[in-house]
């Protein structure tokens, strides 16, 4: 009897949970594309999530970029496939890793960074006071947000991140492999197809799209003092971080399952 | 004959107000009436529903049953662009004053002039200026972050903000909580002067004693969720009543029990 009362529970408390997301992002939705906007909070968040994000996710994008390049050497080299090696960076990188590493960095940069604030300003009745002032928390805080990391993401983040990883291959190929640069180039060039590019920019759109709401949904519902700004954090990451990684399976399945 | 007949009509009235949160019923069924230019004090003990009234009254909180009236206007269950409209009538000073750290004071001080679009930018630090005066700061205080003011100061930015907008009806959340008797003193004077310069309503909720002395015109005390007596200021220290009794002397005995568990 209790089992089934702790089944019943859990189950009335994940349909609760599902049901303010929905009518969070449906709020969050309407109030994206309806006036007020508010041009000076949204530039100053593409500045914060865009901008500032580029130096951790060019890194990462470099370095993954050369690892990538190294495993294919060393593995292709065992059936000589070595060759392979352009174009296969480039397809890894720009329709995987590109997109999902940059997905999961900006999640732990960005997503938690939206938690702890709005969480921080809920506790401390700022979001209240948002609304006495005749200001809608959704148009000026959440709006913001989800617009920016939207089309950061595609427009900004995942093409440097795509970029600088197959430029990190290039640099070790070239540099300690022994390619030639000009073949190397062509061989990137000629392996890269749009659909490629459109799947990047496509996941990562979406990532941003779920990074923000992760981080604006948690921060926003915030209860309590600093324990709860902390666990709104980590649920923000590790769900962005779920949703990331389920939503890059669906993409790939549309645009290369045949 | 108008202006007569929207005299007698309070500024806002509850009736019947009730909000529960789960199985915790925090306001039973309140009822309260706030007249034109009256400033009210509504007191009770931690937990016994005073800031969920203000929450309700400021559309924050939604009330499961009752009415809540502003200017004779209900206001439960208004859409979006109704509530604007009523919140345009408030002010609310906040009890940690609320300050968005983000943003300097002068923008804190103008956010909702600047949010309606009422001012410029350019305008904003000048009138930003000017509010901050009204309530003793000096202007090099508009260019600070609000983490750089002490509580007293960012009591008083808070003051500034809820009244820029020139509001009909201002809130005061424990306004003197936290700060030391001269400073708590300064924030009651402050009150004073410009809810009466403004002719504004003034609904405040507190458990300081003193500012209650200094701020009411009436006083309503709160206890399990129901207004249990209310009357002007001069007549509590003769209510009759044996919680307001205990409460305005602070004694431990009394028919108010809190729940402390003795070793």
């Amino acid at each position: 009897m209790n089992f089934l009362a702790v089944i019943g529970r859990v189950t009335f408390r994940f349909l609760q949970a599902s049901g303010r997301l929905g009518i969070f992002t449906a709020s969050a939705l309407s109030h994206m594309f309806t006036p007020p906007f508010y041009f000076r909070s949204l530039g100053r968040q593409m500045m914060v999530i865009g901008y500032y994000s580029l130096p951790v996710v060019g890194l990462t994008a470099l370095f993954t970029g050369a690892a990538l390049a190294l495993n294919i050497f060393e593995g292709g080299s065992r059936f000589n496939a070595s060759s392979a090696l352009p174009s296969i960076v480039v397809i890894g990188i720009v329709r995987e890793l590109g997109p999902v590493l940059c997905g999961l960095i900006v999640a732990g940069r960005v997503s938690a960074s939206m938690a702890a604030e709005l969480g921080t300003m809920r506790v401390t009745e700022q979001i209240d006071a948002m609304a006495t002032l005749s200001t809608d928390p959704f148009k000026y805080l959440i709006a913001p947000r989800i617009i920016a990391t939207t089309l950061m993401m595609p427009f900004m983040l995942v093409i440097v991140a795509d970029v600088i990883g197959v430029m990190g291959g290039y640099l070790i190929a070239t540099g300690k492999l022994g390619f030639n640069s000009a073949n190397y180039m062509k061989l990137t060039m000629d392996f890269l197809e749009m659909p490629d590019i459109y799947a990047s920019l496509t996941k990562a759109a979406v990532f941003g799209f779920f990074i923000s709401l992760m981080g604006c949904y948690h921060g926003y519902h915030s209860r309590g003092g600093a324990q709860g700004v902390g666990i709104s954090t980590t649920n923000a990451v590790v769900s962005a971080c779920m949703l990331i990684l389920l939503s890059n399976y669906i993409v790939t399945e549309i645009f290369f399952a045949s | 004959m108008t202006a007569a007949l929207e005299k007698n009509v309070p500024k806002i009235s509850l009736k019947g107000l009730h909000k529960e949160f789960g199985p915790k019923v925090v306001l039973d069924s309140v009822d309260l009436d706030v007249m034109p230019g009256e400033s009210m004090v509504i007191i009770g003990g931690s937990g016994s529903g005073k800031s969920v009234t203000l929450k309700c009254i400021l559309g924050l909180l939604h009330p499961e049953r009752g009415s809540i009236k502003v200017d004779g206007e209900e206001t439960t269950g208004l859409n979006r662009s109704d509530r604007k409209r009523i919140q345009r009538k408030f002010g609310m000073l906040f009890q940690g004053a609320a300050l968005f750290d983000s943003l300097p004071v002068w923008e804190n001080v103008t956010f909702g002039l600047l949010a309606e679009q009422k001012i410029t930018r350019r305008d904003a630090v000048e009138v930003a200026i000017e509010n901050l005066r009204s309530v003793g700061l000096s202007p090099d205080v508009a260019h600070l972050s609000p983490a750089e003011l002490s509580g007293g100061m960012q009591k008083r930015v808070g003051l500034a903000r809820a009244i820029a907008n020139k509001p009909e009806i201002i809130f005061f959340d424990e306004p003197t909580t936290g700060l030391d008797p001269i400073m708590a003193d300064v924030i009651n004077e402050l009150i004073t002067e410009r809810v009466k310069e403004m002719g504004a309503t003034a609904l405040t909720i507190t458990h300081d004693m003193s500012s209650v002395r200094k701020i009411a015109d009436k006083v309503a005390m709160i206890y399990k969720g129901n207004i249990i007596w209310s009357g002007p200021r001069n007549d509590i220290d003769q209510s009759g009543n044996a919680y307001v009794e205990q409460f305005i002397h602070g004694r431990a005995e009394g028919p108010i029990q809190m729940e402390v568990l003795k070793a």
